[in-house]
């Protein structure tokens, strides 16, 4: 985009621009993901950065031949697949092994971006198409989590990351269970300082909460992130839990536990706000924060499996262009006394 | 009736790939995803289908001059709900586990568009004959389709086939492809392979008449 401004542009408007194009955007993408990458990499050692590596070679590499097969140019250079690739990474458990990586990858460019026409008009996040995938087609793997800061987790790599392509993985790394699971099975609550430093298990980048809402900050003040999606999730998620919690504090954890738990940091901060997926108008942002903080409470107090953020966001990508329909901004000088 | 006097060879034939009701006329949807997780399934509810689509194909032929135009659906649905009700009972027979594993398809085949299509479409306007060999050739076709994706969602999803195992110790089953979402999937990767083919086909015929073309200019 930027060569543009050498030549003499003749076109409709908008005339004035910031600049920002989707290069500029995702690199910025890219900087507020690198703190997460880098606690992600120190928590869990060679198997997240060989999980985190594959992810994004998966997605950009699969990308780039469907472009190529389809005889159109390559799309690689403007990011936006290495960001879907590096989320992509950063929602896995950390001992899966590569090769399920690598097709839950493929699954998600290929079905969830590329089917429905490329960058843009996305219906659905890929990376999190990729993972519900995964999560369907081998749910023992993708449930099993590795202890953080284990010794040797920079020496050795798990076997597990390693296994035989469609070959069942052996376990011989350290497990346990992540905390929203042991709040659903055991009726234990993790303290807060765990939950915000990133000292539990879970997947290889939504354990350390505070990093991300840095990242988020980043975006939100450089005007990249529109702000709205991942407040209203928050305000939406911690209310219904506070309202719960009076209710009963022995069954129901409180806002601070359930908005640190789990990939809701990270979903809120960085899926939900797929600038594709989500609505186009503010109130319709809040709208859609609203829905998806409704559907994560719902899945991890009464659903059968322990977490709900992903298809919480996927069920409400699947509403995005319905609530752009429902709230239609005025057109002005329509409406409203005009005749 | 018809513009052109067809072969009765091409009335079977045409059932199997040009018209096939799965691939190409994507009728009869409900048992294809459902009941098609292993091969087994699909075998049995194909059969089950064919031979209700041979019943009613003959039976509406032979009717075909009987039955008043404005109570024809009622008739035709009628005639083929007696025939499920038959294989329903066969199955139950022959074994309960299958049916058990059908399931309510069984007496869903009543309202198979499939069926009811080709009763309206074909067997109410053509004599017996080819009316049973045309039903046989879509019934054929259906049984193929669904074997096959029936095949492919056992093999990646139990690692069997036929209850027996493919793979040696420690294969990564799919569980996906047992669920009804694997249907949907399976159903596609035979969709994008039938589509691959027939458009290679038509390729392949325009270029010949272009070539055609060419030498009579």
């Amino acid at each position: 985009m930027a060569r543009l401004y050498k030549h003499l542009e003749i076109g409709s408007s908008p005339h004035v621009t910031d600049g920002a194009s989707t290069d500029i955007i995702m690199r910025n993408v890219f900087l507020a993901l690198l703190p997460v990458t880098a606690f992600a990499v120190y928590a869990f050692g060679t198997g997240a950065a060989l999980v985190i590596v594959v992810a994004t070679a998966s997605c950009v590499l699969t990308e780039h031949w469907l472009c190529r097969w389809t005889g159109k140019p390559s799309t690689v250079g403007d990011w936006s697949v290495a960001i879907t690739g590096l989320l992509y990474g950063l929602i896995l458990p950390p001992d899966l092994p590569l090769w399920m990586v690598f097709m839950g990858g493929v699954f998600g460019v290929a079905v969830a971006k590329f089917l429905f026409g490329g960058l843009g008009m996305n219906a659905f996040n890929p990376a999190l198409v990729g993972r519900a995938f995964l999560q369907a087609a081998f749910p023992q793997p993708m449930t099993h989590w590795q202890l953080p800061f284990a010794e040797g987790r920079f020496e050795d790599i798990p076997s597990s990351v390693l296994a035989t392509p469609f070959w069942e993985p052996t376990y011989d790394a350290v497990t346990t269970a992540t905390p929203l699971a042991l709040m659903k099975f055991e009726g234990q609550f993790a303290g807060s300082r765990e939950l915000m430093g990133g000292l539990t298990s879970g997947s290889v980048g939504e354990t350390c909460g505070v990093l991300i809402l840095l990242g988020g900050i980043y975006l939100v003040a450089r005007n990249m992130m529109n702000w709205r999606i991942p407040a209203s999730i928050f305000l939406t998620v911690a209310a219904m839990t506070w309202v719960f919690q009076l209710y009963d504090p022995v069954t129901y954890p409180g806002p601070v536990f359930m908005l640190f738990s789990g990939g809701l940091m990270l979903g809120a901060v960085f899926m939900a706000t797929d600038m594709v997926a989500s609505p186009i108008t503010n109130a319709g942002c809040w709208l859609y924060g609203l829905l998806i903080g409704v559907l994560v409470v719902v899945i991890r107090f009464w659903g059968g499996m322990p977490e709900g953020v992903m298809y919480a966001i996927l069920l409400a990508n699947a509403v995005s262009p319905h609530i752009d329909n429902l709230i239609q901004p005025r057109v002005f000088g329509t409406g409203r006394g005009a005749r | 009736m018809a513009l052109k006097q067809v072969s009765p060879t091409d009335e079977f034939i045409k059932g199997l790939w040009r018209e096939n009701p799965v691939f190409i006329q994507v009728l009869g949807m409900c048992p294809a995803l459902a009941v098609s997780n292993t091969a087994i399934n699909a075998l049995a509810m194909g059969l089950a289908t064919t031979f209700v689509l041979l019943m009613a194909g003959l039976s509406v032929s032979l009717l075909r001059n009987f039955i008043p135009r404005e109570a024809r659906i009622v008739s035709y649905i009628c005639i083929i709900a007696t025939f499920v009700t038959c294989v329903d009972y066969a199955i139950m027979a022959i074994s309960i586990e299958l049916h058990r594993a059908l399931g309510a398809f069984i007496a869903l085949i009543v309202v198979n568009c499939l069926i009811l299509g080709r009763s309206e479409a074909f067997a109410s306007k053509h004599n017996p004959g080819r009316a049973m060999l045309d039903a046989l050739g879509m019934g054929v076709g259906f049984t193929v389709a669904l074997f096959f994706i029936g095949v492919l969602r056992e093999i990646l999803g139990s690692g069997t086939l036929f209850g027996v195992d493919m793979f040696p110790d420690g294969f990564q089953t799919w569980t996906v492809m047992v669920l009804p979402s694997g249907g949907f999937f399976a159903m596609a990767m035979w969709l994008l392979v039938v589509n691959w083919i027939r458009q290679r086909e038509a390729n392949a015929e325009k270029e010949g008449d272009d070539r055609a073309g060419e030498v009579a200019s």
